[in-house]
């Protein structure tokens, strides 16, 4: 995975904390998944891409940023053992997925309907053939991760990230 | 002014369904896909749709063409994360008047809704 990838997977969930939950967040040093965590996952959303980039989009956090998070984004307290809790969770990796997918211009991606994974110390399995990351972030609701494996599909043009292109 | 949301996310339905009751919107219907939009729409007659493109058993753009096909002319809004120009041009020639990219915030879905209506009445 290329450093653009991981700079429009790192805007895009700055753009969603930002716009939708008015929260500024912070990313820390990506590392890859195959290192021990930095904190235990409890709540999970989980996007598949498919087309020109293969591969799965993890945003995890403990239970009580996730909390943080939600009540952020939807303006209540919610259980994390309820539906809407996990519907929310889903909403945001969704945003997160498709904002920086929409930076991959010349690629045709397609992103999946979100699943939800609670359960202290989950670990959610990568596809082996795809390079994964793992990019932290901070805010005042806690930390969390973004993790991001993704692999070309062999007929797919190198993704090129809008942004980083600007930025360059 | 009846307007209908079609979102899967039940938390996208209600921030959206919130916005509109801010900006004085009372006749507010859900659907939670394509297929239980098109049930409802005979029966609600929304005079404007906000519709997610990506949903389970009927996505956001067979919903349109569905509801153009069925005669349906209130001003769609498409609310996503599908942003590609592609995407944008797909959706438009299905029959969606105005779209809005997720993330979004209050005044943006504000100013397109306006927009949307103001062009409607012009038309």
């Amino acid at each position: 995975m290329d450093a653009q990838s991981i700079t429009a997977f790192v805007a895009s969930t700055h753009q969603v904390f930002s716009t939708m939950l008015s929260l500024t967040v912070t990313a820390g040093k990506p590392y890859s998944c195959s290192t021990v965590p930095l904190f235990e996952s409890e709540v999970s959303g989980i996007i598949g891409m498919s087309g020109d980039v293969q591969g799965m989009v993890v945003l995890s956090f403990p239970t009580a940023t996730a909390c943080n998070v939600i009540r952020a984004f939807t303006g209540a307290d919610m259980d994390p053992s309820s539906p809407d809790f996990a519907d929310a969770v889903g909403e945001l990796v969704n945003m997160i997925s498709g904002a920086a997918k929409a930076k991959f211009e010349c690629t045709n991606v397609s992103i999946s309907c979100p699943s939800v994974v609670l359960g202290r110390g989950h670990r959610v399995a990568q596809p082996s053939d795809a390079t994964c990351i793992t990019i932290p972030f901070a805010c005042s609701a806690g930390q969390f991760s973004v993790e991001v494996a993704m692999k070309l599909a062999k007929s797919a043009a190198v993704p090129t990230s809008t942004s980083a292109a600007k930025a360059a | 002014m009846k307007v209908m949301l079609v979102d899967d996310s039940k938390t996208m339905r209600s921030i959206q369904r919130n916005i509109l009751i801010q900006l004085g919107y009372k006749e507010i219907e859900e659907a939670c896909d394509g297929q239980d939009a098109l049930s409802k729409v005979s029966a609600f007659a929304p005079e404007l749709l906000l519709v997610d493109w990506n949903m389970p058993n009927m996505d956001g753009v067979t919903f349109v063409r569905n509801y153009r096909a069925l005669g349906g002319k209130s001003p769609v809004i498409m609310v996503t994360t599908e942003s590609e120009k592609s995407r944008v041009v797909e959706a438009i020639k299905a029959g969606v008047n105005n779209y809005v990219v997720k993330p979004f915030t209050p005044d943006v879905l504000s100013q397109r809704i306006n927009e949307t209506l103001s062009r409607t009445k012009a038309a």
